[in-house]
């Protein structure tokens, strides 16, 4: 047998290391926090890993988790070893197959990363919800609380599923346990080769549908036998639990470790015991030996099969002597009588009272819940719960981890109670998103889990921004094993890996006296010190710290690292914190390197060796003065003058105190103010754009395309210039619309990301200085308060007057406020400046539905909101429902919209003579096309409110309610490609064909951009991405084509670095379009690999080269007599490699499969080719019906 | 029977017409067509290492771009086991050149590294090819060079591969020598088996409504050939590494030209580019169809005729040469 090896991976590889290994099929589709599980599974099968069997699994992506439960299904039907892996919603959707399966008794295994279900909110963090959701489906439930539980419970759940013949979820805590990475011993081909019986994959074999032994399963059964059928399945729901347990035996003799359906750990005569399952357990483990240690009594069971529930083995577990018993759950179930497994123990026990098996009224049952969404669930926490059950009559239904100061049912813990081992080296660092921080640590927990006996675990929090993120890393090392599954408390190392940070958030509170800490300092060795906000200085004094420091960026710089300074800091870290003595660990680090980076080539490993060399050389330690230097204050969150919610609710989110909001603060139903980024200045540019008036030609380009709305336009009367900063600039305005007035061109210096799409995309070039254009980067610091008084300036100038504008052109749109700004998208982002336009265009009538995504997450992430709203209190409501649901949700709206203007438009009717014939007449026929004609049904309404006032009438009040609903709104349902073309398109396919006014935009990014960039019917072929690891082998589905086939439908495809004009009239025209319109928007993504900065010149490339067709199809020419398709591109005049082979995700399939990569082109390349040809043919067809039925 | 044969670095070619590096030599299909129209040796497309060091930078920059950043997507493109960075797929290509052929396949190098200079030549040499090229494409606008500095660049790296292969080793120089004569000297004795004149660069153009500067590909013109033909006439028989003639031969005459002027080979692209592979048999019939008419029996024969050793008037080499050609045109 071989030896089992060591290793440092998360819950999520470790749980596909063994479902890979013991699966023939398997079914994936992406979601947070599982996506990584299907990743692992597609890159081993591509990589020609083979199962315990000899053979390579076959990993497909579907659709949806629907789809992927399905594909299980049938694969399970016909006798395969399958799996699948999935959270969340994504486990919702699959919870029609789990009835299916467990009632036809066939085997399998979901692997759950336990995801909080989208409520009032999505979160994409851990708790039981989803699981909780399955109960009632028949399937098996196997909880693991820690990364090698979750490797050995993984095997034991196949294992059992197999034998017994009930399918299992096992799941483990989203991101607690899914993203811990931890040392753990790896289970070998042996070890699975010997956990799974032959002989019941034989029989399950057996039982395949197959045409050589036919028979009949998924009849339809009536009352007479459905009932009795049923009850069939209850032999192999009592067998199972013994199964599962003589499962875990076998897995005890191979590996040593040995699980019961519970374990119980603590005093053996404790009164006070806790039940709790999954990563929970462990800090509850933690804790109770700490407890225990200091003389209480005290214990903790934990939960291994939950499902089905084995009251018996429960007993059993329990020390006698339990008089009281908390059962802690992790998730809420409003208007039960209480969380589901405290429902279990209690009727257990009740049971047991009931049939004389246990004396009654012995032991106190109360129920808590815990950790929704991650909350941390800590020592501290589970004292607070022993404590609790120390009270005569300790609260029941209590709620744990927050204050809950609305029905009060939170206990109360003491937070700075801690079981932290002081053994170990607890370790925080504070990067910046793109700096690499998280994977250095990665790396060293990896280093250390090799080169020595210690154990290791990280934990990574990240925050809600895609550009300029901040990430934490808790990092523990130390001899003895490791149960805090809770970020670390007490640190004896933090570093600051961004100097930024320091005037933001307080990142010492957690260090110990004596501590060090590590700063990137990018002043000189003698300024860092005075440089420090005075408050960090009296933690350092008052600490009595040790503090080094070294200028990360320079260095980086230097050795050719970039922005990367993770290799850098890494190596300090190393040197100074005495984990591993000094030469060794620099020894270990550039192993590593080579092993990480080798791959990669010779070139990347001597940039990463130079870089640890002189990290050495240029790491100093900070001199303390005894009193603090500075005068640098720590920075508020949000300024003084924002509104009371923004300071008492956002703005403690904004620096991670968010844990500290009582209940009372939030809404009760997720409904949250907007107009709410202008208040987060987050200053994460180094350098911004500059407007060089003089050489301006006032196209509007560049605001435009500004992915964050901080490039603004606007045209105004010169007399508003009177009291301008002295630094103000504008310039005559170009054109025949505005004659004396004049334009200016600002940057929000505090809000820009410094992505640099602006000076790429401006067409004027200065004479003098061909390099310079009319707008520039420069360096931000010195810009920063200067500019900060001129925008504010910019912003008090009045907004022009929207029936002067030529609102269907570049430069007209761009002079009309954007009602999306500053949102947390990707610096350079694709999808956002289309977003940007609908907002500037509609925004003020647009009511928006939003898939799951990345645009619901730049569009929805709290703490703040980029919607606005204008001065005439009008703006986007955007509301995220589901990701598969978007297109009906969205539609939801427009059926209210239309339901409601129709009852109005009746109210109106029989209040016509109170109103006046004429103004009735007006409000029910006025014509709404245009913005001019919706702001004079506006007016009209406006006077219909006033004459409503006056009457008693209570259609009159009815109308009152819904006037509003008289002017048109606009209804936009958005979305990335994964759900137009994946998951949600059967609802898009029938929305479309419904011929209601709806609008949908697709921002086709060609792949799953949120999480992590997985295929999707949209991934062209030739592209390398996940799910796809070889290169998609087919070609992209053509949405358009098919969406045009119904005849009704406006269709149009965008591409606005191609042609921004075309995108601003499809805009235009798909809103104006009194039916459903489809807007497909290239969006270029930092899923491509691409130089962001350069993004729309690859959207350029991408119709240059036959990539993209730009096209509109308006059924209204038809209906006139012309050609509803015009064709707005040209022939495709670019090789295709010179699109693809800009981007690394094609260009890396010539790196890992040469071979298939010049034949995947080569079939692109014909794709490209046969499109065109396809769509010039049907722009030349004659249509002769008019309508397109 | 008209002898078209010749030695170029101790290979010995059916004829002196051999197509330079170029984008044709990068397929099977044109190298097979190449010696199928008549071509004596091929030279390989260039490896450039800074190629490969730029894409290793650029697959791990933008492998990691954006990663670890944002819970939901902690990176964008999944782990290979391996990639195939570095000269590998270059080298198969030697492999597969040398299988498809029978004539020699000389691989061309353009390092940016001591180390790659010799690591990739040797690897070469492994690889099956007969000769190397070294192409020492290099443009000195560092301002704190010296001219030696320049040229000592030169005889380092030839002198790094000599020592590192066994096999015969071509230098491809540039015009840009104050001392042309005094650096094909030292290169000979630095022990370079060929040298070839000239390299030609792509000078980058200007744009005017653009305002902007960029790469211009021209392909030659046979009158390009002159700058090639003084200094190999003014070299031959002066230095005891062969001479390979390039930039300009076009046709039979130009390939003549090179020939009476004392070059071993004459390297042709443009024309190949232009006219395809088939335009080697073209220029080869050409070659043999006017030594026949003029009674020549051998490329030897006629090798440095008109060198500035063996022509009439070796002045003509020099630099009245260019007074002559002045005054001639006024």
């Amino acid at each position: 047998m071989s030896e089992r090896r060591m290793v440092t991976i998360d819950g999520n590889q470790a749980a596909s290391h063994v479902a890979h290994k013991v699966s023939e099929v398997i079914a994936i589709y992406p979601i947070t926090p599982s996506s990584t599980m299907g990743e692992w599974a597609d890159e081993w099968s591509s990589q020609g890993q083979a199962n315990i069997w000899g053979t390579i699994p076959d990993v497909v992506e579907m659709q949806s988790e629907g789809g992927a439960s399905a594909a299980v299904h049938g694969a399970a039907s016909t006798g395969a070893l399958t799996t699948t892996f999935t959270a969340s919603q994504g486990l919702l959707l699959m919870i029609p197959t789990m009835f299916k399966m467990a009632g036809e008794l066939l085997p399998t295994v979901f692997h759950v990363s336990a995801r909080t279900v989208a409520t009032h909110a999505l979160s994409i963090f851990g708790d039981h919800s989803d699981v909780m959701a399955c109960r009632s489906t028949g399937f098996g439930a196997l909880a693991s609380g820690s990364i090698q539980e979750v490797m050995d419970m993984a095997l034991i759940t196949h294992a059992s599923a197999i034998e017994s013949r009930v399918p299992f979820i096992h799941f483990f805590d989203g991101f607690r346990s899914s993203h811990e990475v931890s040392k753990i011993e790896e289970l070998t081909l042996e070890d699975m080769r010997a956990m799974i019986d032959d002989d019941a994959v034989a029989a399950l074999r057996a039982r395949a549908l197959t045409p050589d032994m036919p028979k009949l399963r998924g009849t339809a059964q009536n009352p007479d036998v459905f009932f009795q059928a049923r009850e069939t399945v209850n032999p192999y729901y009592d067998k199972c639990p013994a199964i599962v347990q003589a499962a875990m035996d076998r897995f005890a003799k191979i590996t040593g470790r040995h699980y019961h359906l519970f374990d119980y750990f603590g005093a053996p005569d404790a009164e006070r015991v806790m039940m709790i399952m999954g990563s929970a357990a462990e800090a509850t483990h933690e804790a109770v030996d700490y407890l225990n240690s200091k003389g209480e009594k005290v214990g903790v069971l934990k939960v291994r099969l939950y499902r089905p529930f084995v009251p018996e083995a429960m007993f059993a577990a329990l020390p006698p002597t339990v008089k009281k018993l908390a059962v802690m759950d992790r998730t809420k179930e409003p208007g039960a009588e209480g969380e589901p497994m405290y429902k279990d123990v209690v009727t257990a026990f009740g049971e047991a009272c009931a049939a004389g098996e246990r004396p009654p009224a012995l032991t106190t049952i109360i129920g808590g819940r815990y950790g929704l969404s991650s909350k941390e669930f800590t020592p501290a926490m589970v004292k607070g719960v022993f404590d609790n059950l120390t009270q005569d009559r300790p609260k029941n239904h209590f709620t744990v981890g927050i204050k809950e100061d609305v029905t009060n049912t939170s206990i109360d813990f003491d937070p700075n109670f801690q079981t932290e081992d002081t053994k170990a080296v607890r370790a925080m660092f504070y990067g910046l998103g793109s700096d690499g921080t998280v994977g250095a640590n990665k790396n060293s927990i990896k280093i250390i889990g090799v080169d020595t006996p210690n154990f290791a675990q990280g934990y990574f929090v990240y925050d809600s921004k895609k550009a300029g993120s901040m990430t934490v890393s808790h990092l523990r090392f130390g001899p003895n094993p490791i149960r805090s599954t809770y970020q670390v408390t007490s640190a004896n190392f933090v570093a600051c890996h961004n100097w930024a940070f320091l005037e933001k958030y307080d990142m010492l509170s957690k260090i110990v006296d004596g501590g060090t800490f590590l700063i990137n300092s990018p002043f000189p060795e003698n300024e860092t010190w005075d440089r420090l906000p005075r408050q960090v200085q009296q933690q350092i004094i008052d600490k009595q710290l040790k503090v080094y420091a070294i200028n990360g960026f320079q260095v980086a710089k230097d050795t050719g690292m970039g922005a990367r300074v993770n290799t850098i800091m890494q190596t300090c870290f190393f040197a100074i914190s005495g984990v591993l003595p000094r030469d060794e660990a620099i020894e270990a680090i550039k192993r590593s390197i080579k092993k990480e980076y080798g791959r990669k080539g010779e070139e990347v490993v001597k940039k990463n060796w130079n870089a640890v060399d002189q990290a050495l050389e240029n790491m100093y330690e900070i001199a303390i003065t005894p009193q603090p230097t500075s005068d640098v204050p720590m920075r508020p969150a949000v300024p003084a003058e924002a509104p009371e919610f923004v300071r008492e609710v956002l703005g403690p989110m904004l620096v991670f105190r968010g844990d500290d909001l009582p209940t009372s603060k939030l809404p009760c139903d997720g409904t949250f103010p907007i107009d709410t980024t202008q208040w987060e200045k987050r200053n994460i540019a180094l350098e911004i754009p500059v407007w060089d008036p003089n050489v301006c030609i006032q196209c509007g380009k560049c605001a435009l395309v500004c992915p964050h709305a901080t490039i603004r336009m606007k045209v105004y009367d010169p007399k508003h210039l009177d009291n301008a900063p002295s630094t103000f600039k504008h310039a005559k305005y170009i054109g025949k619309e505005f004659p004396g007035w004049v334009t200016t061109i600002q940057v929000a210096p505090e809000d820009c990301t410094g992505c640099g799409v602006c000076v790429e995309v401006c067409p004027a070039k200065n004479k003098q200085e061909a390099r310079l254009k009319a707008i520039n980067m420069e360096f931000q610091p010195p810009l920063r308060e200067p500019e900060r008084d001129n925008y504010e300036f910019f912003l008090k100038l009045p907004e022009v007057d929207r029936s002067k504008l030529r609102i269907n052109t570049v430069k007209g749109s761009q002079f009309l406020q954007p009602l999306f700004e500053y949102s947390g998208a990707c610096a350079g982002c694709g999808e956002t400046p289309y977003y940007k336009l609908l907002s500037q265009l509609f925004g003020d009538r647009a009511v928006i539905s939003n898939a799951t995504g990345c645009s619901s997450i730049y569009g929805g992430n709290l703490p703040t909101a980029p919607w606005v709203v204008n001065p005439h209190g009008r703006g986007p409501a955007w509301c995220n429902s589901l990701f598969e649901d978007n297109a009906e949700f969205g539609f939801g709206y427009r059926l209210t919209l239309d339901k409601h203007a129709q009852y109005a438009r009746e109210l109106v009717e029989k209040l016509r003579d109170q109103l006046g014939g004429e103004l009735a007449d007006a409000l029910v026929k006025a014509t709404q096309k245009t913005d001019a004609e919706i702001d004079a049904q506006r007016e009209r309404v406006a006077i219909l409110k006033e004459k409503l006032a006056g009457l008693q009438h209570p259609e009159a009040k009815q109308l009152q309610q819904l006037a509003d609903a008289l002017v048109r709104k606009s209804v936009w349902i958005v979305g990335g490609d994964g759900w137009a073309y994946d998951i949600g398109y059967g609802g898009l396919d029938h929305v479309l064909a419904s011929g209601r006014n709806i609008n949908v935009l697709v921002l086709d990014t060609e792949v799953y951009s949120n999480t992590g960039g997985q295929c999707s019917k949209a991934t062209p072929r030739a592209a390398v991405a996940k799910f796809a690891a070889g290169g998609k082998p087919m070609a992209k589905k053509d949405l358009g084509l098919m969406a045009i086939t119904y005849g009704h439908v406006y269709v149009a495809s965008c591409a606005m670095g191609a042609n921004d004009q075309q995108t601003v009239r499809a805009f235009m025209e798909a809103e104006a379009y009194d039916g459903p319109s489809l807007v497909i928007a290239y969006s270029h993504c930092i899923a491509h690999g691409i130089n962001m900065r350069t993004g729309l010149e690859t959207q350029k490339r991408a119709v240059d080269s036959g990539h993209v067709a730009l096209f509109r199809f308006n059924p209204e020419l038809a209906a006139q007599g012309k050609h509803p398709l015009q064709l707005d591109s040209k022939e495709p005049s670019l090789a295709y490699q010179e699109f693809a082979y800009q981007q690394n995700r094609f260009k890396m399939l010539t790196k890992i499969k040469p071979a298939q990569a010049k034949e995947l082109i080569e079939l692109a390349q014909q794709d490209a080719k046969r499109r065109w040809d396809l769509y010039e043919q049907l722009a030349q067809a004659h249509r002769a019906d008019g309508n397109g039925n | 029977m008209i002898d078209l044969s010749t030695t170029y670095m101790g290979l010995n070619l059916k004829n002196p017409l051999v197509p330079s590096a170029s984008p044709l030599s990068a397929k099977l299909d044109s190298i097979r067509k190449l010696e199928d129209a008549g071509a004596a040796a091929i030279v390989l497309h260039s490896l450039f290492e800074e190629q490969i060091r730029h894409d290793a930078n650029e697959l791990d920059h933008f492998a990691t771009q954006g990663t670890e950043s944002f819970a939901e997507s902690l990176s964008y493109f999944p782990e290979p086991g391996e990639y195939r960075i570095g000269p590998e797929e270059y080298l198969a290509h030697i492999r597969a050149a040398k299988e498809a052929t029978s004539i020699p396949i000389i691989a061309s190098l353009n390092g940016s590294t001591a180390g790659g200079w010799t690591e990739y030549a040797a690897r070469m040499q492994q690889a099956g090819a007969d000769a190397l090229e070294l192409n020492v494409y290099y443009v000195a606008t560092d301002m704190s060079l010296k001219s030696t500095d320049v040229e000592q660049r030169y005889l380092d790296i030839l002198k790094a591969v000599k020592s590192a292969v066994s096999i015969p080793v071509a230098i491809k120089l540039s015009p840009y020598f104050s001392a042309p004569g005094g650096m094909a000297r030292q290169l000979d004795e630095a022990g370079a088996d060929a040298l070839v004149l000239f390299n030609r660069f792509y000078q980058p153009d200007i744009n005017i409504n653009d305002l902007e500067v960029g790469p211009h590909l021209v392909l030659s013109t046979s009158d390009e050939l002159r700058l090639p033909l003084r200094w190999i006439a003014i070299l031959h028989g002066r230095i005891a590494a062969n001479l390979a003639a390039t930039s300009g031969v076009w046709t039979a005459t130009d390939l003549l030209k090179a020939m009476m002027a004392g070059a071993d080979i004459a390297q042709a692209c443009s024309v190949l580019l232009h006219d395809g592979e088939a335009a080697v048999g073209r220029i080869l019939a050409d070659v043999t169809k006017w030594m026949e008419t003029h009674e020549y029996e051998s490329i030897r024969q006629m090798k440095g005729s008109l060198s500035q050793k063996a022509c009439p008037d070796p002045e003509a080499f020099e630099r009245a040469n260019y007074m002559k050609t002045l005054n001639s045109y006024a």
